[in-house]
């Protein structure tokens, strides 16, 4: 059973913040679950999935975001209660439909949760979902610590249902991915679950009996703006928004999310519990506007720590705008003077220093003396570690191929990259290969228009790559659209049968759920023909035979050319930890420096289980890296690397 | 909550560090879990994702009677560095070392990409546990990763090292502690050969 679901009310767990969430939604009694698995949110559903039989919830990992949302909020018009999961750029996917369901409304409680990155630990965007709550006018939430993870989630689901819209509750990953001491409550008695039942019949403007719809437009806007003036009122009293300090402070710091603990330790951090006051909002948009107003007033200074965009820091300023008459005069610190860094993560060294500045007080974390020695030490004893594909992962196979015969074939043709695990083929690890990297399905969009650049005179190779989870999510619209237009591309679909950067889950072309049922998989060579492509299968361990494929496929002009390169991930649960072949290098074969191959198989090839022994002028294999996939015994001149299979 | 009396601080600042795949977060989790038990508060960071993919990993663990704690530690705070790979040791010692930190570092290498590349060569293991000596209050070197070659595979170096880190006596932690949590975190069969690794790592310590 579920750990999630073992314990009652009062007892202690130390969760992350995505489990603290899981557990709040499971606590408000959800019919529904349904995400797109992007860290760092991927753990929501996960730990949902594994709780699903148990607590009767149906979770899915749907094909896209989009989908996703439309997923929860059928259930939501059919009087359940529905969660939906993203990471940050997930709602930019979703967002068509957003806008089109805070106009139409919801009925059961319905809560978006996104998990924004700031600081892009594992993304390639710095992108904020908060300002899509002000843009399309639903209320937002951001938990401060982790309790509130999972009690925001609750209340979320009430207000939703009072409102009758989409509510949002934004995490981001020092909440997400951090962990924290939650108090449980006690899970709702599964005989309570309702019939579900949707009501279409009615009244068209009935909002529980009509249809569900977002006209007539100006009619249900009016509503919507209604909802907002209502919560905004419900948040002047709401608990989650909470004043910490004294009741003179000499500087007012306004903050949300994660920061409220930043900033928490900057004040201690500093001696100043005496001088700064700690408002943490909870309750973002909209702002309860006379609970902000009377802490305005509390202070001169007023210091707003936020990430990633000035988001509160905007709304609070147009607040002090409206009511600078009862307020007075205010000096602001934030990201738009350049007090705190306008890009990238927060943490307490960042929010210390804005607040030191803000107070005119100085702050030393390291003695300089020991800050020099420490420094100097790792400058020449800890190397940077570069990411790199793991041990045993077909993606390095696939592209020392590719970038090999983009190299033989001398036009300068390149590659159009995607969003997964692959993407590190844009570092040297992954050998340079990819040349645009957008969001997911965009490496097979952008090459369907460098495909029709012919006539323009354009005639190098024109190549994307796409994971099979990504083949689903949005490369299946610019495939159909590239192949429509005879466009003269050849996409590489690097199926490791699963989605791998975010921890293995299910996509559509598995026949298994994300709770672990049996579905019905759909199979990537048979789409990609049936839409009319030429398509071949590889095995991209098996390199000769790959390359000899691919340079034939780059060769011919005649639309689009899809070649699949299926080999499991190496951290696949069917792999993981399973040695195929048994890897050594033979030193009396190996000729190191003396060979004319340059190193080869560590210089260039790179793989973190094959190292350079500068004693003995030779390669050596790592055996606790190793993952035995056998592919390094094939680029070795000298045939060095011996592999021997593993019975 | 007497945390006072238990921890040298309030909060007590902790960092894991090693490379992805060492088995990081479950050191840390575990420890968590340990330290809760004893009755603290924990407030545990981690950067992980695409630090998975051969990066530095490096969790922040913090034990104290408050709840409100910042889950990164400030700059220059860390009471207790444990690593899996000795330059990560070096890595986190220069952001949040000071004088009176202690050090528990497994001696294993794993080469950066440049260093296999050849572009910078791997330190002198006398020159890392010299550098990281000379940052620290104490240091204690392990062989963590071969004790756990010879249990047959290099990831129960994460439960020896926290074995160890109960040997040096610097937290409240006990074996039954351990026994306790791990049945909780691996499945049934693999509690006992994960009891071995604690032990084994206990036994590093003298």
């Amino acid at each position: 059973m579920s750990y999630l679901i073992q314990g009652g009310k009062g007892e202690r767990r130390l969760f992350m913040g995505n489990e603290a969430i899981a557990r709040g939604a499971l606590e408000a009694g959800i019919s529904v679950a349904a995400g797109y698995p992007g860290t760092p949110s991927s753990e929501i559903i996960e730990n949902l999935a594994k709780a699903s039989k148990a607590r009767n919830v149906y979770v899915e990992w749907s094909v896209n975001e989009k989908v996703a949302l439309e997923v929860a909020a059928a259930a939501s018009f059919a009087g359940q209660r529905a969660l939906c999961v993203m990471k940050q750029n997930g709602v930019n996917v979703a967002s068509d439909f957003l806008l089109h369901l805070a106009g139409s409304g919801t009925r059961g409680g319905l809560v978006l949760v996104p998990c924004d990155d700031p600081g892009a630990l594992s993304s390639v965007n710095e992108g904020e979902s908060r300002h899509f709550a002000r843009m399309i006018e639903i209320p937002l939430l951001e938990p401060g610590n982790f309790q509130e993870a999972k009690e925001m989630i609750q209340y979320a689901f009430t207000l939703s249902e009072e409102l009758r819209t989409l509510v949002m509750v934004r995490s981001v990953t020092r909440l997400s991915h951090a962990s924290g001491v939650v108090t449980l409550g006690d899970l709702p008695d599964l005989q309570a679950q309702t019939r579900a039942f949707f009501k279409h019949d009615g009244f068209i403007l009935d909002p529980m009996e009509g249809a569900v719809i977002s006209g007539p437009v100006e009619y249900k806007h009016a509503l919507q703006q209604e909802r907002i003036k209502k919560a905004a009122e419900l948040f002047e009293e709401s608990p989650f928004n909470t004043y910490t300090g004294p009741p003179d402070p000499e500087l007012l710091v306004i903050t949300s999310s994660a920061c409220n603990l930043y900033s928490l330790e900057a004040v201690r951090l500093l001696d100043a519990e005496r001088r700064v006051g700690v408002l943490k909002m909870g309750t973002t948009w909209p702002l309860p506007a006379r609970l902000v107003e009377r802490h305005l007033r509390m202070a001169d200074k007023i210091l707003i720590v936020e990430e990633v965009l000035p988001f509160l820091e905007e709304s609070v300023k147009i607040l002090a705008a409206e009511r600078a008459g009862a307020i007075g005069p205010k000096t602001f610190f934030g990201k738009r003077e350049g007090t705190l860094p306008a890009t990238g993560e927060m943490n307490p060294d960042r929010v210390v220093e804005g607040m030191a500045k803000a107070l005119d007080v100085s702050y030393t974390a390291m003695p300089p003396a020991y800050a020099q020695k420490a420094l100097e030490a790792a400058a020449s004893g800890a190397p940077e570690r570069d990411l790199t594909f793991c041990p045993g992962c077909p993606h390095r196979a696939s592209f020392w191929t590719i970038h090999n015969v983009l190299k033989l074939d001398h036009r300068q043709g390149f590659v159009c990259g995607d969003i997964g695990c692959y993407s590190l083929a844009m570092r040297p690890t992954g050998f340079n290969t990819l040349s645009t990297l957008h969001s997911m399905g965009s490496g097979t969009g952008v090459a369907s228009g460098f495909g029709m650049l012919t006539r323009f005179g354009m005639d190098q190779p024109v190549l994307a790559v796409s994971g099979d989870s990504t083949f689903f999510h949005a490369v299946l619209p610019a495939l159909a659209n590239a192949i429509h237009h005879r466009s003269n591309i050849t996409l590489i679909v690097l199926d490791n049968s699963g989605t791998a950067m975010t921890g293995f889950q299910p996509h559509p072309g598995l026949s298994v759920d994300a709770a672990g049922e049996p579905v019905q998989a759909l199979d990537i060579p048979r789409i990609c023909k049936a839409m009319g492509a030429n398509v071949r299968e590889c095995d991209p361990f098996d390199l000769p035979g790959t390359q000899a494929v691919l340079l034939e496929l780059i060769e011919a002009r005649n639309g689009v050319n899809v070649l699949i390169l299926k080999q499991l991930c190496a951290l696949s649960p069917q792999k993981k930890g399973k040695k195929m072949f048994h890897m050594r290098i033979d030193e009396n074969a190996c000729r190191g420096d003396a060979c004319g191959c340059n190193r080869l198989c560590t210089r260039v090839f790179k793989c973190p289980g094959l190292i350079w022994d500068p004693e003995k002028g030779v390669s050596r294999i790592d055996d606790v890296i190793c993952a035995g996939c056998g592919v390094c015994a094939s680029l070795c001149p000298a045939g060095a690397i011996r592999k021997e299979e593993v019975v | 909550m007497q945390t006072e009396k238990k921890l040298a601080a309030d909060p007590y600042n902790m960092i894991i560090t090693g490379v992805g795949g060492q088995g990081n977060v479950l050191a840390s989790r575990l420890l968590g879990n340990m330290l809760m038990e004893q009755g603290f508060q924990i407030t545990i960071g981690e950067t992980f994702g695409a630090s998975q993919r051969g990066g530095s990993v490096m969790s922040h663990l913090r034990a104290s009677g408050r709840t409100d704690v910042s889950p990164q530690i400030p700059r220059g705070t860390a009471h207790l560095i444990v690593s899996l790979e000795p330059t990560e040791a070096l890595r986190v010692l220069k952001d949040y070392g000071n004088d009176k930190v202690f050090v528990l570092c497994n001696m294993r290498p794993i080469h950066a990409i440049a260093v296999i590349s050849g572009e910078v060569q791997y330190p002198e293991t006398a020159q890392l546990q010299q550098s990281i000596g000379a940052l620290s209050c104490k240091a204690w070197f392990v062989n963590a990763t071969e004790a756990a070659m010879a249990m047959g595979n290099p990831i129960f170096s994460n439960v020896m090292l926290v074995g160890a880190l109960t040997a040096t006596n610097l937290l409240p932690l006990t074996r039954e502690n351990f026994t306790k949590v791990i049945a909780r975190m691996v499945p049934g069969d693999k509690v006992d050969l994960n009891l071995q690794a604690f032990d084994t790592g206990h036994d590093l310590i003298y």
